[in-house]
């Protein structure tokens, strides 16, 4: 044990190192630029004050004293975050914390409120290295580009939101987006096609750098006996699997994923708003602009970060510096719609079919059982569409006609079924809405 | 005395290949981009807003590269790689711990990984700049249907190295075509295709076993996924990709501000 903390130190600090010594590299570059071409040298001299501070740390790190977030620290972030309220706590918390960038954007959209966001989140990252369980999940070759896909989601979202809410303050004063003043027309030999060598060459040299310095894994010969624990999708589907925490396989696996792929497609042909169309904004396209989010950001990503960093054996959820005990055992006490139905509020027993039933009274008993949750759902995809396009869908259901409005409609209301289910499950214990495990349809 | 360069330039072999000087005037830079095969993908001019960096981030630009790289390494893997049980995993082996230069492996599966990424990044941009409204509806489409087939790509890739991590992802990635609907061996609605009392979806015919070709992930499914990871996907990228960057030129070059 002794050895292996002491062979852990050794590896963590060589990651370390360099790490805060690339941190304190591009602060000095940001020094330079936030004093020279923004003029704001207050920022710049921060900046200086920073990229000095990681040169500290970095000396730490090198002589085999890393820094990292103190031990109650990390306790506190694993009870938090652990088992089913860890669930709870981080699909509310991203949540929150994506609504208020949404309301915040002109605020951390200014280079400098960004920059040092970025450096908060790295520096965090920094410190939580110290953590074996941590740094064994991050670090794995695999799960790098997930790491990476978060950072530059991060910075691409910040540089489309800087462009929008640009663009969206140029619209109040009645002036055209950015975009229209690089209107003139330019020869694509040179400028595109030297771009494009440049990009090339970035690429390629960014590619070499993460092919020399990162192994590809390569486990032992696939053996079907060992089944490993978690056994995980490709990270990529990861937002899947987590779903089918909630729902069946035939839902998460099958109807869901087309569902995403359809609604994706049907994106240009239910959008009708014609504003927003080859520039940066949000103001004009509130309403596209916040569902979009709402399925990528929340459900596909977020969910994703879940499923790789925080799902541990037997798809328990495990704090960030918790180590995954493959003996972790969580009560599992969920219940079906129809079990609270026929036992808590009627007082009866469940009806279940026989075997020696005809096919009728089969349909019959399975109808009378599941009726409840029959109704709910027949409500819910049927009931709310008309309801919503005379209420607060009113104008939208005038201007898209009956097909276009039912199609988003219908679309929305399972992308939010998702998010309903999650919090059915963690506050009530629901199952399933539907249960017929007679012809495996569950919902 | 001529440079070497331009004895090089003015040589027969160098002006059969390259039909024009290299451009320096306007003329020329126009010419270029016509007479070019390479080049003529693009326009001959462009609005300056179009190849911003800060607009389309290059994503799609460089999703492109990437799988340009992917099938360029694809091909040299494949001049190593047996898909049989008896090989798979062996010469994965072999290419990590005696193959020169052996960063093969990691450039194909790294550039596979950050094609992944970078098509939805690409996707986002897309998005952000509202470019998937009329006249680009379609080219929207056309995108959805590569995105599918990159992460379809990626997943056929996962299972050829053939060690742990590959046969498990795989498995619990396809476990779910199990459960399709009407389909699947345990899908809803299963009993519907039912003949005559036989039941006609089994673990054995169901959408389950034609995606692996068995009942477990084994040498059936190594072929298969095999034969749709180096060919068949592939193929059905570049006809799309055609149409996408066709469709890029014939919506109007990118999208703009009107
Ligand atoms: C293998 C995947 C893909 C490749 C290689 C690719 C490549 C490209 C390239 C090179 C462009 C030119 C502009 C740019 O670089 O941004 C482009 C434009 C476009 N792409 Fe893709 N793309 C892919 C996937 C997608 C996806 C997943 C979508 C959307 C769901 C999409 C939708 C579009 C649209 C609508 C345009 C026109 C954008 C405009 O005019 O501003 N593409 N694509």
């Amino acid at each position: 044990m002794h050895v292996d903390h002491v062979l852990f130190m050794q590896q963590v600090s060589a990651f370390l190192g360099p790490y805060y010594l690339t941190l304190a590299l591009l602060n000095a570059i940001a020094a330079a630029v936030l004093t020279y071409q923004l003029k704001n040298a207050r920022a710049g001299l921060i900046s200086v004050g920073v990229s000095f501070f990681f040169v500290i740390l970095s000396a730490f790190a090198w002589n085999g004293l890393p820094p990292g977030l103190p031990q109650s620290v990390r306790d506190m972030a694993n009870v938090a975050l652990t088992g089913n309220r860890g669930a709870v706590i981080y699909t509310l918390g991203t949540t929150a914390l994506l609504i208020a960038l949404f309301f915040t954007r002109k605020y951390w959209v200014r280079p400098a409120v960004a920059w040092g966001a970025l450096n908060a989140a790295l520096l965090l990252m920094g410190l939580s290295m110290i953590s074996p369980a941590f740094f064994n999940i991050v670090s794995k070759a695999d799960n790098v580009p997930i790491v990476s896909l978060v950072f530059l989601l991060g910075f691409f979202t910040w540089l489309a939101t800087s462009k929008a809410v640009a663009n969206d303050e140029r619209a109040k004063q009645g002036l055209p987006p950015l975009e229209k003043l690089d209107d003139e027309k330019i020869l694509v030999w040179p400028d595109l096609v030297y771009t494009e060598l440049i990009c090339m060459v970035v690429v390629t040299v960014v590619l070499l750098v993460w092919a020399i310095g990162l192994k590809a894994p390569l486990e032992f010969c696939a053996e079907r006996a060992k089944t490993p624990n978690p056994s995980k999708a490709p990270w990529y589907f990861l937002g899947l699997q987590e779903m089918l925490v909630y729902y069946d396989p035939w839902m998460a696996g099958v109807v869901l994923p087309s569902l995403v792929l359809f609604g994706l497609m049907a994106i240009p042909y239910i959008d009708f708003n014609k504003k927003g169309c080859g520039y940066y904004t949000i103001a004009q396209r509130k309403f596209a602009y916040c569902m979009f989010q709402i399925g990528f950001l929340e459900l596909w990503v977020t969910l994703i970060v879940l499923g790789t960093f925080l799902r541990g054996p037997n798809w328990n959820f495990f704090g960030p510096f918790e180590d995954w005990d493959t003996h972790k055992v969580l009560a599992l006490n969920n219940v079906n719609l129809s079990d609270y139905f026929w036992i808590d509020v009627l007082g009866a027993s469940v009806p279940r079919v026989t075997s020696d039933m005809t096919g009728g009274d089969a349909v019959i008993t399975v109808l009378k059982r599941e009726g409840l949750g029959i109704v709910l759902l027949l409500i819910y995809f049927i009931g709310l569409p008309p309801v919503l396009a005379s209420t607060v869908f009113r104008k939208m259901f005038v201007r898209m006609g009956f097909i276009r409005y039912m199609v988003m409609c219908n679309l929305l209301l399972f992308m939010t079924a998702l998010p309903l289910k999650m919090v059915l499950r963690w506050t009530v214990n629901l199952k399933y809405i539907i249960y017929i495990p007679e012809i495996f349809l569950n919902f | 005395m001529p440079s070497l360069g331009e004895t090089i330039r003015n040589s027969q072999v160098w002006k059969s290949i390259f039909r024009h000087p290299m451009p320096v005037d306007r003329r020329n830079r126009i010419v270029v981009m016509l007479t070019n095969f390479f080049l003529h993908l693009h326009p001959v001019s462009i609005k300056k807003q179009g190849i911003a960096l800060s607009y389309t981030w290059c994503m799609g630009g460089v999703t492109f590269f990437l799988f340009l790289v992917e099938t360029i390494t694809g091909v040299l893997l494949m001049f190593y790689y047996r898909p049989t049980l008896q090989w798979a995993f062996h010469d994965i082996q072999e290419l990590r711990d005696t193959v020169s230069l052996g960063i093969l492996r990691e450039l194909h599966r790294w550039g596979g990984h950050a094609m992944v990424i970078t098509v939805w990044l690409h996707m986002y941009r897309v998005f952000l700049t509202g470019s998937y409204k009329p006249p680009r509806e379609f080219n929207w489409v056309v995108g959805v249907f590569l995105l599918l087939l990159t992460l379809l790509l990626s997943f056929t890739g996962y299972l050829l190295p053939w060690d742990q991590l590959a046969i498990w992802a795989i498995t619990v990635g396809s476990n779910m075509a199990r459960a399709t609907p009407v389909l699947g061996n345990e899908g809803p609605g299963q009993q519907i295709l039912n003949v005559g009392g036989i039941d006609m979806i089994t673990n054995a015919s169901d959408a389950r076993f034609g995606l692996l070709g068995a009942r477990i992930v084994g040498e059936e499914t190594l072929n298969r996924f095999y034969v749709l990871h180096c060919v068949f996907i592939p193929l059905v990228v570049s006809l799309l990709l055609a149409i996408h960057f066709w469709r890029v030129r014939k919506d109007g070059g990118i999208s703009g501000p009107l």
